[in-house]
């Protein structure tokens, strides 16, 4: 047995491969710091200092939810075989299904109506990600191109609703009312001052860490998600094998759909409190593709890198203090991904090595029973 | 009977407006898709195409330079994606997601050190792209209005026009175009007859940067003078939907575009007159586009092996 070389512990382990893009994307983010002839230091050591204090991880723990929860529902439908770029039109419906809920039934008590937001945003997603589903199923409409249509819909319906006056706030703000206290996840204002945490503190992370575990049981331990899966992988082979694939999408997509509503009405009861009218889409389902792919699609890892995600996000809106450009987090991020792009180098590399070295073997193995035919 | 044909010139020519950075995208798009590679970095190429753009027509003072520029910084992109996907066969999904976050990272950055804001300064009236056939027409009879707000439209607009028939011609009548087409359905087989497969792909992703450049330097250099970070918004991802209800083909693309930008302009006036309310109509062209796709268009045929990482076996 060969010694392992460092490259073949690299082209085995996807771990590895991610820590070094992430490794890259900050060598290039401190290139173009350099550039501008602002610090490394002073712009890493902000980033690295503003997430590490109590306060600060407790923000980017608030941060990351939506991102960890939108990130799982992209997972789970690459899993499943679709790409889920209607992410954030489900979000959208999500969070203002949340909102509606709660400003509307503000007398609710708290154990019924928190549940009750979060099926509401659920539903609405998954109705969003149906009717996806349905145009492909029925009339074979590509999905990326109607949720991109969705994403928009769904945007300006948001919009609509929260200049509803039912919904829309008395006061001048455009947005809406704020949610009802019942449908709140925050801590208490003085167990978060007493422990010292960021003043939007709230147990949304719980919900996060649920869903992680249920997507990863769905996904690995239950005939659905063997289903769903080889639908994904090759969606004839399961036809052949007697999987209903048009359900199979449709299910997908709704499960999908469901992850995301749930983000936005994680983000709303969390954090936003309101949802304001936008006049460009926020980018959470966006987010959550990034999200999904740094995490390779593995539940676990989605939830790793959606908190990764959400300390550059919470770090990076700190940079302006020391000079730097925000979006000097998105060109960290952007080469992060990229460099996860093409690290399947290393997997091709070491395919075309495996195939050289079974030539050669093949070869010996053909000298081998020549020589032995010879003797003969 | 003059305020119906006041208010057809208007959506007309919001139409072609809204249209031709759609079409410069959508046909960008085309080529990449058609030859075998996704390309959902349009969005960010056409940021870094109308930063760019804006920037260099401003130090110049010549707009075709920009626009040129702008469309070389669409390219830049396009090649960054074509080596990632094409070269090393990576993810094209991955890599073009990627390539969304560099595109307006980096430009919005370089917008920081230049103007010390995220926007540029706004662009003078001989610093834009010029306006063809401006003053041409009466402006005083009903008619004359309405050809001058039709046909007075910005070059850049002509060109599109112009290039949807160069690429048409380009893909169904040369022998670039059978390959580039053979290249997305079957590229083992173009290897086969000597086709190189890589070199092809390759020059239709940087093609597809370089046109979606070109069409995100008209959003900033014709009815907005400026580039802001809000400037590209969504509309390199409603390129690549036109390409799909297009069914993969430039002219198809071209109908997916105009109708969009129809609705849009559809939008404008309604919105003015109507009384109802802004945000349902703004969902018009969106609404509009499903429901053609379900009527008229259907199933969208992709590429065979489209999305799919061509890797040379030796």
């Amino acid at each position: 047995m060969k010694k392992k070389s460092f490259l073949d512990s690299v082209a085995d382990s996807t771990f590895i491969q991610i820590l070094i893009s992430i490794i890259l994307g900050f060598l290039v983010g401190a290139i173009f710091l350099m550039i501008m002839g602002l610090s490394v230091g002073a712009a890493y050591g902000r980033l690295i200092n503003s997430v590490t204090s109590l306060k600060g991880f407790s923000y980017v723990v608030v941060y990351s939810v939506p991102y960890i929860v939108a990130g799982l529902s992209v997972a789970f439908s690459f899993k499943t075989g679709v790409f889920n770029i209607g992410a954030e039109g489900q979000f959208v419906v999500g969070s203002m299904a949340a909102c509606v809920v709660s400003i509307l039934c503000p007398n609710i008590p708290k154990p019924l109506l928190i549940p009750l937001c979060f099926l509401a945003a659920m539903a609405a997603g998954a109705l969003w990600g149906i009717i996806v589903g349905f145009l492909k199923t029925k009339w074979g409409i590509n999905e990326v191109l109607s949720m991109i249509m969705f994403n928009w819909i769904a945007f300006y319906l948001s919009n609509f609703i929260a200049g509803l006056p039912a919904i829309k706030s008395e006061g001048s703000a455009e947005a809406t009312k704020n949610i009802a206290a019942n449908a709140s996840m925050l801590f208490s204002k003085d167990f978060i001052k007493r422990v010292g945490l960021c003043p939007t503190a709230n147990w949304g992370i719980l919900v996060a860490i649920a869903m992680m575990l249920i997507v990863w049981f769905i996904i690995e331990k239950t005939t659905l998600g063997y289903e769903l899966k080889a639908v994904g992988s090759n969606k004839f082979a399961a036809e052949y094998g007697g999987i209903n694939v048009n359900r199979s999408i449709l299910t997908a997509l709704a499960i999908s759909g469901a992850l995301g509503g749930l983000a936005g009405a994680l983000q709303l009861m969390g954090m936003g409190s309101r949802i304001s009218i936008f006049s460009s889409q926020e980018g959470f389902g966006f987010a959550g593709i990034v999200v999904a792919l740094i995490g390779v699609s593995n539940p676990f890892g989605v939830f790793v890198s959606g908190l990764f995600y959400g300390a550059l996000m919470y770090g990076g809106s700190k940079l302006n203090l020391v000079g730097a450009p925000t979006q000097l987090i998105n060109v960290i991020v952007g080469t992060v991904v990229f460099f996860i792009a093409i690290s399947v180098i290393f997997k091709n590399l070491n395919r075309r090595r495996a195939r050289a070295n079974r030539n050669a073997e093949a070869a010996i193995d053909k000298r081998a029973s020549l020589q032995k035919e010879d003797k003969k | 009977m003059t305020n119906f044909w006041n208010s057809f010139g208007i959506i007309l020519y919001a139409t072609l407006i809204y249209a031709t950075p759609l079409l410069y995208a959508a046909l960008g798009s085309c080529f990449s898709e058609v030859s075998g590679v996704v390309n959902i970095g349009i969005e960010g190429m056409m940021t870094a195409g109308a930063f760019t753009g804006t920037v260099i027509a401003y130090f110049t003072g010549n707009p075709w330079i920009g626009f040129l520029c702008g469309g070389l910084a669409g390219a830049f992109f396009g090649m960054l994606h074509a080596i990632a996907t094409v070269n090393l066969g990576a993810d094209q999904t991955i890599a073009g997601t990627a390539i969304n976050m560099l595109g307006p990272g980096i430009v919005i950055m370089i917008a920081k050190v230049l103007f010390n804001s995220t926007d540029t300064v706004p662009l003078t009236a001989s610093q834009k792209i010029p306006k063809l056939f401006s003053g041409v027409f009466d402006t005083s009879t009903v008619f004359g209005r309405f050809m001058d707000n039709v046909f007075a439209n910005y070059a850049s607009t002509y060109l599109v026009f112009l290039a949807v028939i160069v690429v048409w011609f380009v893909f169904y009548k040369t022998r670039f175009g059978l390959r580039l087409r053979a290249c997305g359905e079957h590229p083992q087989a173009c290897e086969t007859l000597g086709i190189n497969v890589i070199a092809m792909r390759f020059t239709c992703v940087c093609l597809s940067g370089f046109l979606a450049g070109l069409g995100g330097a008209c959003v900033t250099m014709t009815v907005s003078t400026q580039f802001r970070p809000i400037s590209i918004v969504g509309q390199g991802f409603i390129a690549i939907a036109a390409v799909i209800f297009g069914k993969f083909r430039p002219h198809g693309a071209l109908v997916g575009c105009l109708l969009f930008g129809f609705c849009s302009g559809l939008k404008v006036v309604l919105g003015g007159s109507s009384g109802i309310n802004m945000h349902l109509i703004s969902m018009i062209p969106y609404v509009v586009t499903v429901i053609v796709l379900i009527l008229f268009v259907g199933k969208s045929r992709v590429p065979a092996a489209n999305g799919k990482p061509y890797i040379k076996t030796k």
